[in-house]
């Protein structure tokens, strides 16, 4: 009783999480105005990281939109999820991404965006995967991870390039920096960086693939990480690094390009797919390659329409993913074509998708309608010849939406009932949220002023210093663009009505996916597993003498590399005593014994006396912690040799003559490598400052006059702290090898 | 290998290996030794145990498992580093207190001394858990 108590209460206590930080930006962007900058005292100053939070136009809008969806997606998942015993996974998970994605949008410092941004991702792998148990949502959470957090790699890259180059990872000091950073003759290598990570996360094309394998996950997921925010990162993430790389020829043709390119193939692949999610997904894949292509123009005007369309979009496409979500939860059929006349069965949810539509639409008393207009406005103010094709695009993108708005809403909820497929409208808890953001879309595009005054202004200006009169509206009059709206909306109405004539033919078109970038990743992916095999099979092959082999062999190519250009060494033997003389005797014979010796037990003895007359040199020479440790060793060596000697076969020369002549000639040449190493060593003048400051301070700083101790637990404690690590690691690792055996029957053949 | 000779001179000298792995490991700071060298006598210390009795019962004498004192040891070397960050120095800053004895002579404690106790607690634990896993499985074989 207890249980299911505690576990109907675990969602709303969560909630509180997205209503707080809610209940900040609004306090935020109520007492807003320029921009500040919170430094928390924590990070490594030494490293430029430092936990800096930056709170200006930009950070507040994403803020408000990560914080508002997600109060509603929290209400929208509990019920959704409504029974699942995972559901404190779930919004743990959430959470964490919930609160990364506002790192992201209030970083300051690069490294904490970097941080934060593969948080994200991380999130997002977990989230994609709730349903573990099916393959789908494990190869596509994969898919997502790897893209998203290679990308994230490279643009690590490019925030250290980028770092080096302004002398700092505060944005604000980069910012002060552009123009010489724009001027610098790695801007190319940076900006292609920073774009990898940008681009994979805003799905653009060729990486745009692993968003629509993303739908795997449950629909609040998909409304809130893969529609609503976390794909808008890189949008984000371009947005602000505009005044810093943005404006030279390479980044227009970049994001115009791939922006560009993403608008189109996204409308295109949504209105060839025919699962409501996928449809959903392609036309968000669109979408953000508007946006990618707005911020590449970086005019102002484009400015202003990045945030708008950036704004209207967030707020319906999440709208749209939970109405789906609740057609599939209710009757568990996600193909548009198999629905049909489901407005009757769920008014409520019909309501908010049909509103949801009209935002995708884009034509219509909506904000995305004022928005689709300055987009037209931003890219009519490019160049000559590029201005009508763009425009061109933007309005096949327009039409093809539009066919998909249909596809996604009118086939399913208009017509008659089908019998087959029935559903209800579900509680409140998922049906408002939707109706509340689709809803929104129309009041706000009916009244833009208040909104466009508190967050939409403050952010065009954050993201561009020109871009200071941010003016919405929905009604311009009866122009060329408003006419040109009105037959690409009809256009895509009448494709919609058409849909069986082409659908079937561009069905085969479908095979050319084959070849497509998800392929080139499927295929590169499985290379690498294969060569990992490969290079495990010949490089980890369980025979300790290839162990030995491949690592004598390396050593000796190394040093005879780094030495390339020849070694000096002074070969002279003077003032020798002859007990000296006598140890070094004795090492070389007990070297020769161990070589040739018929029983272990004899190589092993003699490799005590190698050990020990060593040592008695290291006494000689003055060095008695040497000395006393190495006959520790050399003693522990023996007790674990006996312990293990009787459980060893009898010696058997195993290897063919061919081979030992080749380790005989390997050990040879390691000798001789190893010899010309250490003369080399001794003839190079050691610097005496060291082991001056060791013997000036081992007393005075550090309380010891053992030396050789004081820099062991105090000068270099860091790397005795790395060393006992691995001793205790190394010594479970044994344990695990004798111990943990595998049984017989689980042996490897 | 049950040798009356050999128990009865291990009762006394593991005693005393182990109050010289001791001694070894605190006069390290000024003299040769310290947690090294005085981990690997303790374990020698035990390893004669584990001839002169068996495995099973070094670790009874032993009582605390070896993997528990490697754990404790990187802790106490861990917490070593720590401690002076909360003086807001840097991790593994030494710092260092005087015991007064007398007028003229005190006693110096610091956290280099405790990063040693935390070496020596590893090497120690190491050394017996791959002694012990050795001679375990010995036993499992007869």
């Amino acid at each position: 009783m207890t249980h299911t108590r505690a576990r109907s209460r675990a969602p709303a206590a969560f909630t509180a999480l997205p209503l707080g930080m809610l209940a900040l930006f609004v306090w935020l962007a109520a007492t807003g105005g320029g921009t500040r900058v919170v430094g928390l005292p924590f990070g490594a100053e030494a490293l430029g990281f430092a936990l800096s939070f930056r709170l200006d136009g930009l950070s507040i809008l994403f803020g408000m939109l990560i914080s508002a969806i997600g109060v509603l997606v929290y209400v929208y998942a509990a019920s959704y999820l409504a029974g699942r015993d995972d559901q404190a996974r779930f919004f743990g998970w959430l959470s964490l991404f919930m609160l990364a994605m506002i790192g992201i949008v209030t970083a300051e410092n690069l490294i904490a965006l970097f941080i934060f941004w593969e948080l994200t991702s991380l999130a997002s792998w977990f989230l994609i995967g709730m349903d573990h148990e099916r393959s789908e949502a494990r190869g596509a959470a994969l898919q997502a991870l790897l893209v998203t957090a290679g990308g994230g790699l490279a643009m690590l890259a490019g925030f250290v390039m980028l770092g080096s180059m302004a002398g700092s990872f505060e944005l604000s000091a980069i910012q002060q920096q552009g123009d010489a950073i724009r001027a610098h003759a790695h801007y190319l290598p940076v900006l292609l960086l920073v774009a990898a990570g940008a681009f994979t996360k805003s799905a653009q094309v060729p990486f745009h693939f692993w968003l629509p394998s993303a739908m795997e996950a449950p629909a609040p997921v998909s409304a809130y990480l893969h529609s609503a925010t976390m794909v808008k990162a890189g949008v984000f993430l371009l947005a602000r690094l505009l005044s810093v790389l943005g404006g030279t020829p390479q980044w227009v043709a970049l994001l115009g390009v791939a922006g560009a390119v993403t608008m189109i193939t996204g409308a295109v692949l949504a209105v060839l797919a025919s699962d409501i999610k996928k449809i959903l997904a392609y036309s968000t894949v669109s979408a953000l390659g508007s946006l990618v292509l707005l911020i590449g123009i970086g005019s102002p005007a484009a400015v202003y329409a990045a945030v708008v369309f950036l704004f209207a979009h967030a707020l319906y496409k999440a709208a749209l993913f939970m109405a789906g979500g609740i057609i599939d939860h209710e009757t568990g059929v996600r193909d548009v074509e198999r629905l049909s006349g489901l407005r009757r069965s769920m008014p409520l949810t019909a309501a908010a998708a049909i509103l949801g539509a009209l935002s995708l639409v884009s034509f219509g008393p909506v904000l995305s309608f004022a928005g689709k207009e300055m987009v037209v406005l931003a890219v009519a103010g490019v160049g000559a010849g590029w201005s009508t094709l763009l425009q061109g695009l933007v309005y096949t993108t327009s039409m093809l939406l539009a066919t998909a708005a249909a596809l996604v809403v009118f086939r399913p909820l208009f017509g008659p009932p089908d019998p087959s497929v029935r559903g209800h409208d579900p509680s409140p808890a998922m049906w408002l949220p939707p109706l509340l953001l689709g809803a929104s879309g129309v009041v706000l595009g009916l009244i833009p002023y208040g909104i466009t005054r508190v967050l939409l202004a403050p952010a065009a200006a954050a993201i561009h210093p020109g871009a200071s009169r941010l003016h919405v509206s929905l009604w311009h009059g009866v122009n060329l663009p408003l006419i040109m709206a009105a037959v690409a909306t009809a256009a895509g109405v009448v494709l919609f009505l058409t849909r069986s004539a082409w659908r079937r033919a561009a069905g085969a078109l479908a095979a050319i996916s084959r070849f497509g970038p998800e392929a080139a990743w499927n295929a590169l992916l499985r290379g690498a597993v294969s060569y990992a095999g490969w290079q495990t099979r010949v490089l980890q092959n369980g025979y300790l003498r290839s162990y030995l082999l491949f690592i004598i062999v390396t050593m000796v190519l190394l040093v005879v590399t780094a030495a390339g250009d020849g070694i000096r060494f002074r070969f002279a033997i003077n003032d020798t005593q002859f007990h000296e003389i006598f140890f070094s005797a004795v090492i070389v014979a007990g070297a020769l014994v161990a070589v040739r010796s018929r029983s272990r037990l004899g190589s092993v003895a003699a490799l005590g006396a190698v050990g020990y007359s060593v040592a008695l040199l290291y006494i000689l020479f003055s060095a008695p912690d040497l000395a006393m440790t190495q006959f520790l060793i050399e003693t522990l060596t023996v007790i674990l040799f006996v312990l293990v000697i009787y459980r060893l076969p009898r010696y058997a020369i195993l290897t063919p003559p061919a081979e030992r002549r080749r380790d005989i000639a390997l050990c040879a040449l390691t000798g001789v490598v190893i010899a010309g190493l250490v003369l080399a060593a001794a003839h190079e003048a050691a610097d005496p400052s060291l082991a001056r400051f060791y013997g000036a301070n081992s007393l005075e700083k550090a309380h010891g006059r053992n030396i050789v101790n004081v820099i062991l637990v105090d000068f270099r404690a860091l790397d005795t702290l790395g060393e006992i690590t691995v001793v205790g690691v190394a010594a479970i690792g044994v344990l695990a090898l004798l111990r943990l055996r595998p049984t017989a029957a689980g042996r490897r053949s | 290998m049950s040798s009356l000779i050999l128990r009865t001179a291990a009762r006394f000298l593991i005693p005393l290996l182990v109050l010289f792995s001791f001694y070894t490991l605190f006069r390290g700071h000024n003299q040769p030794g310290g947690g090294f060298a005085g981990g690997l006598l303790a374990a020698t210390a035990f390893a004669l145990y584990i001839f002169a009795w068996d495995a099973a019962a070094a670790r009874r004498a032993l009582v605390v498992d070896p993997c528990v004192l490697i754990g404790t040891g990187l802790m106490l070397a861990l917490v070593a580093g720590l401690l002076p960050m909360v003086g807001g120095r840097e991790f593994l800053t030494g710092i260092w207190a005087k015991l007064p004895l007398s007028e003229q002579s005190g006693f110096a404690v610091g956290t280099p001394v405790l990063f040693d106790v935390g070496v020596y607690l590893v090497i120690v634990g190491s050394s017996l858990l791959i002694i012990t896993s050795l001679t375990g499985e010995e036993e499992e074989r007869h």
